[in-house]
């Protein structure tokens, strides 16, 4: 088996797209492959409310970089039901730029209910994409609020995208990911009151902000912003101050994947439900 | 058994409130369903069924252009080695037509009025039928058919 792997990623690395996506299939159903770290890999994770349109401006973006020559892979988050299982992912109908050509993957990802929409194996996705070759690695959250922060646990470059009316200034005075971003996007610039969302922003970091981070428009129907927002990336340093919270947000996926797919959770909850041991006895059968 | 399927929309025609209600009923039989959107060449399908390792891919076309669209689907998941990979069809494909669909390859055709649940049975048989190595792929033995 182990053999036989290790020639699937060979043929992966040589440009097999099928070959790749059976890999992402094995590491999404935890199988762990040959592979260690590889190079030094390029992550933007990309989060943001739900519908503030996220996947239609990564659509743009891969676009622009795989004009230029780039190799872009995004893995595309979207949430699964809590009571099928099953998922609708339809991030990728607007990105469709991406269907034609060998220079852009992408691969649909359900949360399968995992805490904070990211599961631990996306690190070894991260490792294959780069190995096989994709220099730019792209995560679309799922639509999140403002404390989702394990994005920063993958991604080693944050942008968190809004939209113009969502809010007064306090929303943007509140504490979360938007202490986190490296760049802030507000989409949809053509509609009205982009600007004042902007400048809220903008306003609100002026008091605290100690790394300079980004405040850009783009608008995906008159395609204002995207060069220069490419540019603003590329640009872009890893910032080291968040090694420590990367590290606590990779340890946390890994505990709450490990809590989840222990074979006695559904026996524990049902003693924890009836009452027949508490929180404290429960965690112990950790 | 939860599969990741490909619904999608060939050529030009507009018309998907049939495609989200099939979408909608596979994601809440527990099915993983990636949903391409309108208007996709075959060439674009192809490539999504394949960059998302799906098993299976159902067309839905109401445009006319089906006999066109199908096979093109058909022919380049097999010339791109996919023919492990399983089609099925719904939207309006008359009855005349539909025997040549079956002989390229396509193991369901579902047309208006069909119950969601007549479809979730036809996965769930799909299922067993590739875990026991039987004929389901479009490049497999044509013959068995959904019902």
């Amino acid at each position: 088996m182990a053999l036989s792997i290790d020639k699937n990623i060979s043929l992966a690395k040589k440009g097999n797209r099928r070959e790749l996506a059976r890999l992402l299939t094995l590491i999404e159903s935890g199988k762990k492959l040959p592979i260690k770290e590889y190079g030094n890999p390029w992550v933007l994770g990309v989060t943001g409310p739900p519908g503030v349109g996220k996947s239609t401006l990564i659509g743009l973006m891969i676009k622009k970089w795989a004009s230029r020559g780039d190799k872009v892979a995004v893995l595309a988050i979207d949430p699964s039901s809590p009571k099928s299982g099953g998922a609708l992912l339809g991030d990728r109908m607007r990105m469709t730029s991406a269907d034609i050509g060998e220079s852009v993957f992408i691969r649909s990802l359900a949360t399968r209910n995992h805490p904070g929409g990211l599961m631990p194996f996306v690190d070894q996705m991260i490792t294959l994409l780069t190995y096989c070759g994709w220099n730019k690695v792209v995560i679309e959250t799922v639509g999140s609020g403002q404390s989702e922060i394990r994005i920063v646990a993958f991604a080693n470059r944050i942008m968190l995208v809004d939209g113009p009316d969502r809010g007064d200034i306090i929303q943007a005075e509140k504490a979360g990911i938007i202490e986190l971003a490296d760049l802030i996007v507000i989409n949809k610039s053509d509609l009205p009151n982009a600007d004042s969302a902007a400048n809220s922003i903008k306003n609100s970091l002026e008091l605290s902000n100690t790394k300079n981070t980004v405040v850009m428009q783009t608008s995906a129907i008159d395609k204002s912003g995207i060069s220069e927002l490419i540019e603003e990336l590329d640009n872009l340093e890893v910032d080291k101050a968040r090694n420590i919270l990367r590290t606590k947000e990779k340890l946390i996926s890994a505990w709450d994947y490990k809590l989840l797919s222990n074979p006695d959770i559904d026996e524990i909850l049902l003693d924890l439900e009836s009452g027949a041991i508490n929180l404290e006895e429960s965690l112990r059968k950790f | 058994m939860s599969m990741r399927i490909v619904i999608a929309k060939p050529g030009l025609d507009g018309h998907d409130r049939g495609a989200k209600v099939i979408a909608r009923a596979l994601r809440d039989a527990g099915h993983e369903v990636i949903y391409t959107g309108l208007r996709r060449k075959p060439s674009e399908i192809v490539r999504v069924v394949m960059d998302e390792d799906a098993v299976a891919v159902g067309l839905s076309t109401l445009s006319g252009a089906h006999n066109v669209l199908i096979p093109k689907v058909c022919q380049e998941l097999i010339s791109n080695n996919m023919g492990d990979v399983i089609v099925f069809a719904g939207g309006i494909i008359p009855e005349s037509d539909r025997e040549y669909l079956y002989s390229i390859g396509v193991r369901a055709i579902f047309g208006p009025g069909t119950k969601t649940s007549s479809i979730i049975d036809f996965l769930d048989t799909i299922s067993e039928r590739r875990n026991s190595n039987l004929d389901v792929g479009v490049g497999d033995k044509k013959g068995w058919r959904w019902p």
